[in-house]
């Protein structure tokens, strides 16, 4: 079987106008199998949601191939789920129209379209605010909607970038475990970024170490946690503290260089 | 109990009661209608040039009587108001067309940027003359008017909103399976309709004064015709009863548009409404 998400050589150089051109991520090598959660953690600006965007296909690769079960990255992909750190719903539609948008575009009837829809937003909790506007919702409750909204066509891969950073403590958790509980037995691919080391452990199958940009890979962790996992729980769980240790030793460094790089460039 | 007892003695400060506020406005509207009456009878506001209030309210009134010697108000009314319409529709379309194309087209918006920035520095009112002697003197030349404001308003509106549209939307759609079309109708049209609706009662204001100043530059009728002609008989009273009459329809018309606006933006958070 080949892997879900493949990243083979792949380097970015982004070209802005009037600037330098600026090498965000530099030969990176990710193979993903089929139905695992894996997380990527690094320093802000080290080139995590550069890897999330070519994996979508929403810009492309200066070097290297990138490959969704053997088919290769070369426009946006539809058959991916994509959860932005910013709010990406449409704010002049209702939540069920905002989580109807893919399969409205895919041509559906109303009378499918609401057959799809509507246990979807019953799974997230949010029939009862189905008519409202997204600014009428709280954090948590956007999250929501976004998700629904990439799951309702079922792909089987969803990239997630840093979804849950803004949100509080509380709610964050609630989420990361009705995310758990969505995927289970889902089957799907998770490529998951965060900053948060805590979160990647007690999420994933997988943790990937990011160096400070330009991006490279520096080390790969198995997170042998068992599931089903309580998010609030699993970080007292025997091994976790152990992982932790590890990875931010690993991270640390990288955190602190490119911490010493922003001052240097704000100097 | 004791809670709402407690919330009940709380005091709500003068500026946040209704009909405090409402009662203040209308009190400062009496106040200075009072004053101009007085100062006119008084004759420290000399009648000839500044009329009084008790002068040209009957005189509107009269206008609006069967039969009245001034002409036809009603007709006066239906041609600004036919004016102001068609010069807001033709230079919204015109400003969203135009805006949504150079937004979207890089070269072509700088190819026409130092022309447009010069057009819209003309301050546009002396260009009545120039549409009245193009146009001619009938509705043609109050639309040309009126389209040239609206056009621009509209046009900065919807460049901007296109221009600055957040790209998290657009990838975010795209993925969702969005072609070129739906992106169109789905985000960039819907951001530029909200600015265009956030800029309504600003273009709608300005088709209609537009409309009434090349009405008064040059026209056949108009509530701007009827306050030319009274200025051409030195009776100010007719001409503050135009503008008074202009001024009550403009408010009719503001109010309109602050509902429909109030309507079409229930999606947008209370404070960017
Ligand atoms: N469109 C762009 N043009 C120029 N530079 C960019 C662009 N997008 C990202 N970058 C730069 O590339 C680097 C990596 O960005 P990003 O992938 O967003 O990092 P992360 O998600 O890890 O914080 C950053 O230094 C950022 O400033
Ligand atoms: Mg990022």
């Amino acid at each position: 079987m080949p892997p879900s998400i493949a990243l083979r050589g792949v380097s970015k150089v982004y070209r802005p106008p009037k600037k330098p051109p600026y090498l965000a991520i530099d030969r990176v090598d990710l193979e993903v199998d089929e139905g695992r959660f894996v997380s990527v953690v690094g320093p802000s600006g080290c080139g995590k949601s550069t890897i999330l965007s070519l994996v979508a296909g929403l810009i492309p690769a200066t070097i290297g191939t990138i490959t969704i079960r053997d088919d290769p990255v070369r426009a946006v992909r539809t058959d991916v789920g994509f959860l932005f750190q910013r709010d990406a719903l449409l704010p002049w539609r209702t939540v069920r129209e905002n989580v109807s948008l893919a399969l409205r575009f895919c041509g559906l009837g109303r009378r499918e379209i609401a057959d799809r829809v509507d246990p979807w937003l019953v799974r997230v909790g949010l029939a009862p605010f189905a008519d409202n506007f997204p600014h009428e919702l709280s954090g948590g409750m956007r999250k929501r909607t976004q998700l629904a909204q990439s799951l309702v066509v079922d792909p089987s891969v969803l990239l997630m970038d840093e979804p849950f950073s803004a949100l509080d403590v509380q709610t964050r958790n609630l989420m990361e475990n009705d995310l758990l509980e969505l995927w289970g037995a889902s089957g799907k691919t998770v490529l998951f970024i965060t900053h948060d080391l805590e979160e990647a452990i007690a999420l994933s199958d997988e943790l990937v170490v990011m160096t400070a940009g330009p991006g490279r890979i520096k080390a790969r962790y198995p997170v042998r946690l068992p599931r089903p996992r309580n998010v609030s729980e699993v970080r007292f769980a025997p091994g976790f503290a152990s992982l932790y240790e590890r990875a931010w030793s690993d991270l640390r460094d990288e955190v602190l260089r490119s911490y010493e790089r922003s001052l240097r460039s704000a100097s | 109990m004791s809670a709402t007892a407690t919330l009940g003695v709380e005091r709500v400060p003068l500026a946040r009661r209704e009909w405090f506020v409402r009662t203040l406005q209308l009190g400062v509207i009496l106040f200075f209608i009072a004053a101009w009456e007085g100062l006119g009878r008084a004759g420290l506001l000399d009648p000839f040039y500044y009329s009084r209030p008790s002068l040209f309210a009957p005189r509107i009134a009269e206008w609006f009587a069967p039969g009245s010697t001034a002409g036809d108000i009603w007709l006066d009314i239906r041609v600004t108001m036919t004016e102001t319409v068609l010069g807001f529709l033709i230079g919204t379309l015109l400003g969203l067309i135009v805006g949504y194309a150079f937004a979207r087209n890089r070269l072509l918006g700088l190819a026409f940027d130092p022309l447009l920035s010069m057009f819209n520095a003309i301050p546009r009112l002396v260009l009545a003359p120039v549409f009245i002697l193009a146009f001619g003197i009938d509705l043609a030349s109050k639309v040309a008017l009126g389209v040239t404001l609206v056009f621009f308003i509209v046009f900065f509106a919807t460049f901007a909103a296109v221009r600055d549209v957040d790209q998290t939307l657009v990838d975010n759609v795209r993925i969702l399976g969005a072609r070129r079309r739906d992106v169109t109708f789905e985000v960039l049209l819907p951001a530029a309709f909200s600015a265009i609706v956030a800029s309504l009662r600003t273009s709608a204001g300005f088709a209609f004064a537009g409309a009434v100043v090349a009405e008064y530059i040059g026209s056949n009728a108009g509530l701007g015709r009827r306050i030319a002609t009274a200025e051409a008989f030195f009776d100010s009273t007719g001409v503050f009863g135009g503008i008074v009459l202009i001024a009550l329809l403009a408010l009719l018309l503001d109010s309109l548009l602050q509902f429909v606006e109030g309507r079409s933006s229930r999606w947008k958070p209370r404070r960017e409404r």
